[in-house]
């Protein structure tokens, strides 16, 4: 599988005066791979995600999304062809009927995919004939997600998309991204639901604060994310335990709780050298790294 | 064959599906010749990455339990080592039934002889070397 890349930021920043939203965030999305983009809401998820798409100029840095740049005007043109995008609130037309929406945007596509609008019109249940206004939250983001679909695009990027879904949504909607996957579309899409991520994406990457404070494969943080539960009856330094990897320490009384990114085999080696009574070891989900990677930066 | 792979266990989703295989080839749920299903057909049946599916299929035919047959799907091949992971496993379970058996008699309980198993099998530093 090729793994160039589709979406590519050196420092990219975006200032509101005084206040700074996105600092410094250098992105690099593989093609034909689902990233979660994860963070705390108002981390500047939206707004990196705006400037990728040219919505709003970037206040520093550069970015290139399919090879194009992305604060060249002519080339947001082309860009807005290939690359499909859910927003947060789901723009549509609220006057036109959910048919005449779905009519309405397959005219400007000539490789709509028909096969993909039909199976996601009966998955979804979506009522043809009723106004868009009148549709429920998650009936909306239904539509919003077919409309995105059924385009084929090159790249997705999907702002929030289990927003406003129940659960049986969530999972038609993760289906369908996956399947989405499967016919070469690679796939970006922010949330703060971390078990959806944890499912689906290859790639994960949290901003925290505007900063891009992970960036990393889900295999690699399933293989390496360690928490050591260390009980020692004279209980040594922090520093002692603290090796390469270490990202949290908490010590009550004679236990000790280390949470590593990696080295693990390290510091059960080390704690066996400072007399560990006991050492135990545990996998840590993408909830607890999250929780890790927030707290503490 | 039913998968269930389970995203907090530590352990790559890849090498989850991977082990289940391996588990079904040595248990004869799947046999020489079976089909499995399609990436993509798999990937959506248990939400995840098709990339997860794939690595784990190329995987397993780079051991030589899969063959991948172009636009066909893959396809279980385990006439030659079937027996002799059988035999494997066989071996280890009663290796492990003693080992156990001697923690036993050393006092220990079963709460710490499973502690003890989980410190060594998370340790990713076999995982590492396999890479």
């Amino acid at each position: 599988m090729t793994s160039t890349c589709v979406i590519e930021t050196h420092a990219l920043s975006k200032s509101y005066g005084r206040v700074e939203a996105v600092r410094g965030v250098s992105l690099s999305v593989k093609s034909h791979q689902i990233t979660a983009f994860l963070g705390l809401n108002g981390a500047g998820k939206s707004t990196t995600i705006k400037m990728l798409l040219s919505m709003i100029r970037p206040s520093g840095g550069s970015g290139q999304v399919l090879g194009k740049s992305i604060d060249d005007a002519k080339d947001s043109v082309h860009l807005r062809g290939q690359v499909a995008y859910v927003s947060e609130n789901k723009q549509l037309y609220g006057y036109m009927t959910v048919e005449q929406m779905i009519r309405f945007t397959r005219s400007f596509y000539s490789d709509w995919r028909v096969d993909i609008e039909r199976r996601l019109l009966s998955t979804y249940e979506l009522p043809l004939t009723r106004k868009v206004a009148s549709l429920s939250k998650g009936m909306r983001t239904k539509l919003a997600l077919l409309l995105a679909f059924a385009r084929q695009p090159k790249l997705l990027i999907l702002d929030e998309p289990s927003e406003g879904l129940d659960p049986l949504g969530i999972e038609q909607m993760l289906e369908s991204l996956v399947a989405q996957c499967s016919e070469g579309t690679t796939i970006f899409f922010s949330s703060h639901q971390i078990p959806e991520a944890e499912r689906v994406a290859d790639q994960v990457c949290i901003l925290h604060r505007g900063r891009l404070v992970l960036d990393s494969s889900l295999d690699d943080i399933r293989q390496s994310y360690r928490q050591l539960e260390l009980v020692f009856l004279t209980v040594p330094e922090e520093s002692s335990v603290r090796v390469a990897g270490v990202e949290s320490i908490r010590t009550v009384g004679r236990q000790m709780r280390v949470v590593v990114s990696g080295n693990a085999d390290l510091l059960i080696e080390r704690a066996h050298d400072l007399h560990a009574s006991s050492v135990e070891v545990t996998p840590v989900g993408l909830r607890e790294v999250f929780m890790e990677t927030v707290k503490g930066k | 064959m039913l998968f269930k792979l389970n995203p907090t266990t530590g352990l790559p989703l890849y090498l989850q599906l991977m082990q289940q295989i391996r588990h079904g080839v040595e248990s004869g749920v799947l046999q020489h010749g079976d089909q499995l299903p399609g990436i993509r057909t798999l990937a959506e049946d248990l939400v995840v990455s098709p990339n997860t599916v794939a690595k784990a299929y190329s995987e397993l035919e780079h051991e030589g339990l899969l063959e991948m047959r172009h636009g066909a799907g893959a396809f279980v091949s385990a006439k030659r080592n079937l027996a002799f992971q059988m035999s494997r496993v066989h071996q280890a379970r009663g290796q492990a039934r003693k080992l156990i058996g001697n923690f036993r008699d050393a006092g220990l309980d079963d709460d710490e002889i499973r502690r003890i198993f989980e410190v060594e099998l998370l340790n990713p530093a076999e995982v590492l070397k396999r890479r």
